[in-house]
């Protein structure tokens, strides 16, 4: 089979087998995954890896297979690698006997032995399970221009965006592959060309934009493209604050999710805006107007799926994607405000707060007060994956309310922002 | 009657099958999840989003799509259902395929027995002709004949 990208001698012997015939499928897989794209070269990957798929779900097991392949191979990541967070904490997130015995036994009943094999090709710590890898704690943060393998879709958008790398929307799998040999093909968001811009959007909101919801918008219009956006760091300014860095985590999450966002610019701002300026803009872009009109219409638009749409809620997840240490802090101190405005000392529903352990571990280390706080008002702290511990038969028909526009598109969470969700929690329902 | 489209075949092959056709982006996960996550034999489309699809068979189908959205599990998912014989036979694709499908479709290729034939860039007229239930043949070198 001929095909199209420039592979470098050492490249093709590897594609002909001299490094087995797993490590040969993996680079005809890369080299086909190329050729798709128009890539004409590998380049060389120059962080660390991160995966996306990190739940044993028994229907998974073809991926168990070649992950087998791989170890039996000899095969690893060049790097220690970080993924998703777990389906599961059943410490923190209670459930019924039936649903652990599910959980357990058939609908995760791989999880343990997956674990181990992700041990085997290169899995970094026991806590390096969440989807910010590249927070700090984490110690997985990417520089300015480093190349990636990665595949979850809200940390690709965060690492190209904020912190400059370069990364493709890449798929489960690939990703791994990626990291294994170390190089991934060159192709869109990897080049100068892929990274302009495509879409101008002009916030011009009277408040500071939930970033839930204006990620949310700006997703469903420009869909796959890049936009250059003007007008937010009117709110945000023009440093990457702790603060900022939330904000644009939770915005970003949302235009990958109600889009498939890969990399955003924000003028005056974001790392290449701040360097190139409107030349990071074709000269084809188009427009889209953001004002608080335009951000009501999306809102408003979301559907509530739930099974009985007059339902109370019985469940809150906040952290999707996972929380910061200082996303932390001000949660407790919304909760405070809301508890002391409705005269209570306890959230009335089951309030669950998601972070990176090492986020958690430096929030409880670091900040005991708040900590001690959040625990009080009877506040679950955990790391699991609120999207995959809806994403099953047993937990969707749930009355979950949220304020992640990512949970909402993939699940039947119904989304509220901050201060709506502190409202309800506290109060126990609508 | 009929019509022939011509489009970039990437993974080719040659199969003849009947049409499913969704005009809006096709979520591989919400689509497959129930049926793989419940083992059946056949997938039946479970995106409640997708007025297009929801609750029709897939598999065996011709998929008609303008490209696929959702979770970047989606290629991933693509290669299991393909392993497990539920997958559609091919995916025709009205614009560029988008990197998710073609991760999905490349790994069934190469990772498994089956294989999904892929063709994209058969253009917006394309997806305005083809409909649900109409035969669809596609040739090696990207050729689409629908009657």
């Amino acid at each position: 089979m001929e095909y199209r990208m420039h592979l470098t001698d050492e490249e093709q012997a590897i594609l002909n087998g001299s490094q087995g015939e797993t490590m040969a499928k993996i680079v005809k897989t890369l080299v086909l995954y190329g050729d798709a794209f128009g890539a004409t070269r590998f380049v060389p990957v120059t962080g660390q890896g991160h995966l996306v798929t990190s739940f044993g779900i028994s229907v998974l097991k073809p991926v168990f297979s070649i992950m087998d392949e791989l170890i039996g191979a000899g095969l690893k990541a060049k790097e220690p690698f970080t993924l998703d967070p777990r389906p599961i904490d059943y410490k923190n997130v209670k459930c019924n006997p039936i649903e652990k015995l599910i959980f357990s036994k058939i609908l995760y009943g791989m999880q343990g032995s997956y674990e181990a094999q992700l041990q085997k090709i290169g899995l970094k710590s026991e806590k390096s399970f969440t989807c910010t890898c590249y927070l700090d704690e984490v110690e997985n943060t990417p520089g300015y221009g480093d190349v990636l393998s990665w595949a979850e879709s809200s940390a690709v958008v965060y690492a190209n965006s904020v912190l400059g790398a370069r990364c493709n929307r890449n798929s489960g799998i690939i990703e791994l592959f990626g990291s294994i040999f170390g190089k991934v093909p060159e192709f869109d968001l990897l080049t100068d060309e892929g990274r302009k811009a495509k879409w101008i959007v002009e916030v011009r909101c009277e408040t500071k934009p939930e970033a839930q919801v204006l990620g949310s918008a700006i997703g469903m219009k420009v869909m796959e493209d890049v936009p250059y956006i003007k007008g937010l760091d009117r709110f945000l300014g023009m440093e990457l604050t702790d603060g900022v860095k939330a904000y644009l985590k939770d915005m970003g999450a949302a235009t990958a999710s109600n889009g498939a966002v890969g990399l955003y610019h924000i003028e005056n701002l974001t790392p290449e805006a701040k360097e190139q300026g409107d030349a990071l803009i074709r000269e084809d872009a188009k427009t889209y107007v953001i004002d608080d009109a335009e951000l009501k219409r999306v809102k408003d638009s979301y559907p509530v799926i739930w099974k009985d749409k007059n339902a109370q809620p019985d469940r809150c997840f906040i952290g999707c994607p996972h929380l910061s240490y200082a996303q932390l802090g001000e949660w407790a101190d919304r909760f405070a405000a809301e508890l002391k405005k409705q005269g209570k000392q306890k959230v009335g529903l089951t309030t669950i707060l998601t972070a990176a352990p090492e986020v958690l571990e430096h929030f409880q280390r670091d900040n005991q007060a708040d900590y001690d706080r959040l625990l009080s008002f009877g506040v679950k702290l955990s790391s699991i994956c609120p999207l995959m511990y809806m994403n099953n038969p047993l937990c969707g028909k749930r009355p979950v309310i949220t304020n992640s526009n990512k949970l909402r598109t993939y699940t039947s969470a119904r989304y509220f922002t901050d201060d709506e969700i502190a409202a309800i929690a506290v109060k126990g329902g609508f | 009657m009929g019509k022939t489209f011509k489009g970039r075949p990437v993974i080719a092959g040659d199969i003849t099958a009947e049409a499913v056709v969704t005009r809006q982006g096709f979520n591989t996960l919400a689509s497959f999840q129930k049926s793989a996550l419940m083992k059946k034999k056949e997938v039946i489309c479970s995106d409640q989003n997708n007025a297009d699809l929801y609750g029709k068979n897939l598999t065996g189908k011709v998929l008609c799509l303008p490209q696929t959205i959702g979770s970047t599990t989606g290629g991933m998912v693509l290669h299991t259902v393909s392993a497990l014989g539920i997958a559609p036979s091919a995916m025709l694709f009205s614009g560029p395929i988008d990197s998710l499908a073609a991760a999905g479709v490349i790994l069934a290729d190469v990772w498994t027995e089956n294989r999904i034939v892929a063709v994209d860039n058969l253009g917006d007229e394309f997806l305005q002709y083809v409909q649900d239930g109409m035969r669809v043949t596609v040739s090696e070198d990207g050729t689409v004949q629908i009657s």
